[in-house]
């Protein structure tokens, strides 16, 4: 199913459809240390669709939403809804890869979740062909080059089928062939029908991608609009003056 | 000194000669530091790493008190086991001392501590590492346990050789639970001992050269397999 | 992969080794340092264990240890130099009686220079006054052995409180024999040693044998069973029949063998 890509799909779903099913919702989360509120969002409702692509300044608390979404930090109050048999998975900025062959770091996260050997086999051979990965599969997976680490990371996400990726600025340290070959990735899951929860800095990126923004300052949610809404008109002045900086930069 | 360099000498004609009573003490030192090794690592690197990823109360003076227990000395847990062991012990009835068994005992009580404080801090830096994404694998952190150990097995060897480097070192421990009986408990390190208290202090010497080329033999054979099995799975 | 297997061969090979002791009958002997480094035993066990079939494994250690090891039951014969405690061993129904087995004696050693000026004395407790009046360094077991017991009898002879000096020219080192010897030979110390420790030390340095031939000096040595109706689990008959064999003529004999550089390093005194 990863396999069918359909660029045209792509390009003429709806950003928002208010209608779309809700796969993920936050209620009054709050997350507090040390007295300070780094995260305070009264409601966040994440629909079925195109990306969702959360922007923001440097500690603006987007790693922060994006591990309470997935449950790996728990708020101080509040509560995130989902349904809780689907599911979910996360790539990090820096690729963590196993002590293990490239093929092992998929076949290992299948193990895990005891899928039997002959469907592990099939699987993890789809997804290094994915990645294009196939004449590494039996190297170890910490000599792949930055970008193919992320690339493996990527597709060992999406080796349970996930209904819900999500993804910590996975781009941030690669080159642009590199960053090129992710979001084809990218786009080839959201075609799949995974959910795509990405925290980017990268307005490029986020054109290219597509979908909706949600854009974080100082732990609140001042937008959740359409990209090219966003990139040209953007509401909030603190969001003018992050694509200000963005720009310039 | 010229002891030195003629106990150098008399080392290799004893290794050269192919003396019986030798080999036999030397095999017999291995026997009970590896097997000590084997079984303090069973339960010492498993111990190391449910202390790094486990969260309960008392876990730091848990911790505390295992990297305390790294500098038990020796003649401590050998009167320790001597006590549990003695006939007039608890484990009396068992019939183990002055046997190699209540060596590999003392042995195995001196040198789990090391290996569980290590390794406590060695998976305890890969689990920093691994944390996040093993959690969103769906992993629970006890259940990261094995991944950890598999994971960290190079850098775990270390924590092991630590161990064994202690255990076949040793003299205080095995000589009072052992007795150094000749051609039953008789090990490196008691041999040692007891030409130094003949006077024999070349022969003392020799020995220990040997016991050291023991040491580096294991130590190189450890690190010779871990060699080709790093190339493939680790950089 | 190779190198796995033949890694886990050698290991299996190592771990099984040396285990073909357990078939034959053994006794555990509790003894004295002066018994084992000397080679004493080493020298005349074999004979008693090709005729009687019984293994005899010795635990050395200072006689103070060895009557307390025997007391916790973990051991069957005691063979050690300390007739006062070894009778008090047995008057307390740890052992079953006590049989002499041998004799040799104490000698006072030091460096061939004799700063206290004792070479030549047959007196030893006039010795002992004299290093303490010279304040020359006196090296002491202090470990509770056999030689140690003697030797604090001497002093208390001499009326010295040698606990007083301790630290200070009267040094204990709480070790072994051989490594009081070494100890004291570092520093040049006088030393007291059991003669056969002496003969066979191999460390001697420039040292000489300054004060022997006194009566005091005498050393002997008992053999005990140690009581079964106290430690069901002592071997009753096999450490009987050591016993009887030190005793007998064959034992006697080979201990009065027994040579280092032609010198005879224990009198056999057993009563036949």
């Amino acid at each position: 199913m990863l396999e069918q890509v359909n660029k045209a799909v792509w390009q003429t779903s709806p950003i928002m459809d208010p209608k779309a099913p809700t796969v993920l919702e936050l209620c009054d989360i709050r997350l507090i240390r040390d007295e300070q509120h780094l995260v305070n969002i009264p409601n966040l409702t994440i629909r079925q669709g195109a990306p969702t692509l959360i922007m923001g300044p440097n500690g603006a608390g987007k790693s922060l939403l994006l591990r309470l979404m997935h449950g790996l930090i728990s708020p101080t109050q509040g509560r995130v809804d989902f349904d809780t048999d689907v599911q979910q998975a996360m790539v990090f900025q820096r690729p963590v890869l196993l002590r293990r062959s490239v093929a092992g770091n998929i076949d290992f996260v299948l193990k895990a979740h005891r899928i039997p050997r002959a469907v592990r086999k099939d699987r993890v051979n789809a997804l290094l062909r994915m990645a294009d990965l196939i004449p590494k599969a039996r190297q170890s997976a910490r000599t792949l080059s930055g970008g193919e680490q992320q690339r493996l990371a990527l597709v060992r996400a999406l080796a349970l089928k996930p209904k819900i990726l999500f993804l910590d600025e996975p781009t941030a340290s690669l080159d642009p062939s590199a960053t090129h070959a992710i979001e084809a990735l990218i786009r080839q899951a959201n075609d799949a029908g995974t959910k795509i929860i990405m925290v980017t800095h990268d307005p490029g990126q986020a054109s290219r991608l597509g979908g909706e923004i949600v854009f974080l300052h100082k732990g609140q949610v001042l937008e959740q609009t359409g990209v090219s809404d966003f990139l040209t008109e953007p509401k909030s002045t603190a969001a003018k003056h992050y694509l200000a900086g963005g720009l310039l930069f | 000194m010229q002891d030195f360099a003629s106990s150098l000498h008399s080392s290799f004609g004893m290794i050269l000669s192919g003396d019986a009573q030798l080999w036999a003490i030397v095999l017999l030192s291995l026997r009970v530091s590896l097997t000590a090794v084997m079984i303090a690592s069973v339960i010492g690197l498993p111990l190391g790493a449910f202390l790094a990823v486990s969260r309960f109360r008392g876990r730091q003076i848990l911790v505390v008190m295992i990297n305390a227990l790294m500098g038990l000395p020796p003649v401590v847990v050998g009167l320790l086991v001597y006590l549990m062991l003695s006939n007039s012990g608890p484990l009396g009835v068992l019939q183990l001392l002055y046997t190699p068994t209540a060596m590999i005992i003392a042995q195995v009580v001196l040198i789990t501590p090391i290996i569980a404080a290590l390794s406590r801090q060695i998976i305890q830096v890969l689990d920093a590492e691994y944390d996040e994404q093993l959690r969103s694998i769906g992993l629970s952190r006890l259940g990261s346990i094995p991944v950890l150990l598999w994971d960290g097995r190079y850098n775990l060897l270390t924590a092991v050789l630590a161990g064994f480097g202690r255990a076949i070192a040793e003299v205080g421990a095995v000589i009072i639970v052992g007795g150094n009986i000749n051609h039953v408990t008789r090990v490196m390190t008691t041999s040692i001992a007891l030409e130094t208290s003949k006077g024999n202090l070349e022969l003392a010497l020799a020995l220990g050269v040997i016991l050291l080329l023991l040491a580096l033999i294991v130590n190189a054979a450890v690190s010779f397999i871990g060699q080709g099995a790093r190339q493939t799975a680790y950089a | 992969m190779l190198r796995r297997i033949s890694f886990t061969v050698a290991i299996m090979v190592i771990l099984s080794v040396g285990k073909g002791h357990a078939d034959k009958p053994f006794i555990i002997v509790q003894s004295t340092t002066s018994t084992q480094n000397s080679g004493l035993l080493d020298a005349i066990l074999p004979e008693f264990e090709e005729q009687s079939g019984i293994e005899v494994r010795v635990v050395a250690v200072g006689t103070g240890q060895a009557i307390r090891n025997a007391t916790n039951g973990d051991g069957d014969v005691l063979l050690v130099h300390s007739k006062p405690s070894e009778e008090s061993f047995v008057a307390d129904g740890w052992g079953v009686q006590r049989f002499d087995v041998m004799y040799n004696d104490f000698v006072i050693v030091g460096p061939a220079d004799d700063p206290a000026g004792i070479a030549g004395r047959s007196d030893v407790v006039a010795a002992l006054s004299e290093m303490a009046k010279s304040q020359t360094v006196f090296v002491s077991r202090g470990d509770d052995s056999g030689t140690h017991k003697a030797e604090q009898r001497l002093w208390s002879e001499t009326g010295i409180d040698v606990n007083a000096a301790s630290g200070t020219w009267y040094r204990e080192t709480g070790s072994g024999m051989g490594a009081t010897l070494n100890t004291a030979i570092g520093m040049q110390a006088y030393v007291m040693t059991d003669r056969a420790t002496w003969i066979s030390f191999g460390n001697k340095d420039d040292y000489q044998i300054m004060v022997q031939g006194d009566p005091r000096l005498f050393n002997q040595y008992g053999a005990i069973l140690v009581n079964p109706d106290k430690h069901p689990n002592v071997k009753a008959d096999a450490g009987q029949a050591f016993i009887d064999w030190l005793t007998g003529a064959d034992g006697q004999a080979a201990i009065a063998a027994y040579q280092i550089d032609g010198q005879q390093l224990f009198f056999p005194n057993a009563v036949q």
